[in-house]
């Protein structure tokens, strides 16, 4: 069982900064998240793009302000559970939780934060109507495993970089890749469409353009597929069929948990604390709705910051403090590590 | 003053609403339907209008706009549902003095 005083769900930047402010107030957090890396959207979506109105920054890429995050919450050495997501909740009789994750990994928290974006990436499937009884029966919606395709014949669908990527890796560990794509032009990035085309030209990648597949037939397990192009049908054996037609976000389990939504969106106070209709479960970021709601960034950073202070007061009922500021007091992480203001030098002129 | 123009949007559940939209907020048509909330929050825009999900595909019901797609929005396109040969994507659509009279639809959600 993990042991923290603050789980977050959602590793976006909303949750990052849960991680430094809740630092400041002695509480430690975990993060969950549905992705294999931190950074929710900005490192899904797009870690390429500017964003223009973080404070104090006149430009920041979406990856280096998730690399800025993770660089500043160090110090509060946060734990991660990755590529796993929220399922269930518990309250105890003493007002904590437990969590549990689709992989059965348990979290016991004081409270919960749930800043979970616009909610989990669930892959977008394609609208084939038997594709649900093939799903790990052949069907995979992601690579987890590269050494499942060790040896086998493999189609991949899609034009965007997963497909790219994944192609070219696969086309060392798989004993066929094939690429089927509805169009011809690929949009990835350009290193990666040149070393599909020079794995194409080499024989280790098959590309099928202007094609889609449009059936599944296999009686355990995919034994073929089939491609739709040129308005004929054709049959195409394969091991395995994997769709990479980009995610989609959905508010996953959460959705059951007895929280107050409106809007695809939790309900919360933010009158006082962001509190959720559930004592001690907060949302934050995105995920959250309330009069004059602004889905920004920055309005994350300052919900956060509202959130760890009524934490504070949740765990410890009763013990003082005042808001401390940075500049003055400095930051000491939980590795023994401190950061603080250079002192002023006394010295006398001559 | 810039002038507001009227726009006609049909929603997913086939209602027609005459709205006014201004043309001097930079705004585009993903963000009018939101703005006068005629697709559920979290069913629309949902990547923020940057052309890399489809929540916001509209088929373009007359011929005020043209059907060309810029690069972005053509792929993306590519791999959404319930594509036909008027799809384009809301977000894609500025609101200027141009689209006047404009009607659109909504495509199903994804």
């Amino acid at each position: 069982m993990i042991e923290t005083d603050i789980l977050i769900i959602g590793a976006g930047p909303t949750g990052l900064f849960t991680v430094f402010e809740a630092g400041l107030l002695q509480l430690k957090c975990h993060i969950i998240d549905a992705l294999p890396q931190p950074g929710g959207q900005l490192a899904e979506l797009y870690p390429k793009k500017p964003i223009f109105d973080i404070p104090g920054y006149p430009e920041v890429l979406a990856g280096e302000l998730v690399t800025n995050l993770m660089e500043q919450i160090k110090q509060f050495q946060p734990g991660f559970t990755l590529s796993e997501t929220a399922e269930t909740i518990e309250k105890l009789d003493d007002g904590t939780f437990i969590v549990t994750t689709n992989k059965g990994t348990k979290h016991h928290a004081k409270a919960v934060a749930i800043a979970g974006g616009l909610g989990t990436f669930e892959p977008r499937k394609p609208a084939l109507e038997n594709i649900s009884f093939y799903e790990e029966k052949g069907v995979e919606y992601f690579v987890k495993d590269p050494e499942l395709f060790r040896d086998k014949e493999i189609v991949i669908a899609g034009g965007g970089d997963s497909a790219l990527d994944w192609s070219i890796f696969l086309s060392d560990v798989a004993k066929k890749v094939t690429l089927v794509h509805r169009r011809n032009e690929f949009r990835g990035a350009l290193d990666s469409v040149e070393k599909v085309q020079e794995l194409k030209a080499a024989g280790k990648i098959k590309l099928i353009t202007s094609a889609e597949v449009v059936g599944i037939q296999g009686e355990h397990h995919v034994e073929s597929i089939t491609l739709y192009r040129g308005g004929v049908l054709e049959d195409f054996k394969t091991d395995y069929f994997i769709p990479l037609f980009g995610l989609t976000p959905k508010l996953g389990a959460i959705a059951n948990w007895g929280l107050d939504i409106e809007k695809n969106a939790i309900k919360v106070n933010n009158a006082l604390d962001y509190q959720t209709n559930i004592d001690g479960i907060y949302a934050i970021g995105d995920v959250n709705i309330y009069p004059g709601k602004l889905k920004l960034i920055l309005c994350g950073f300052h919900e956060a910051t509202l959130m760890c202070q009524s934490v504070y007061n949740r765990i410890n009922p009763g013990k003082r403090y005042v808001l401390k500021y940075t500049t003055v007091s400095g930051v000491d992480g939980f590795d023994g590590t401190r950061k603080e203001a250079e002192k002023a030098v006394v010295k006398s002129i001559e | 003053m810039p002038q507001d123009v009227t726009i006609f949007i049909t929603d997913r559940n086939g209602v027609r609403h005459e709205v006014l939209a201004p043309t001097d907020m930079n705004m585009n048509i993903m963000e009018l339907i939101r703005s006068y909330e005629l697709a559920e929050e979290g069913t629309i825009g949902v990547c923020g209008g940057m052309a890399m999900c489809a929540s916001c595909q509209c088929y373009v019901l007359n011929d005020l706009i043209s059907l060309e797609r810029n690069p972005d929005e053509e792929a993306m396109l590519w791999e959404a549902y319930h594509v036909k040969e008027n799809s384009r994507l809301g977000c894609q659509i500025p609101i200027t003095e141009d689209v006047e009279g404009l009607e659109i639809e909504i495509a199903p959600e994804q």
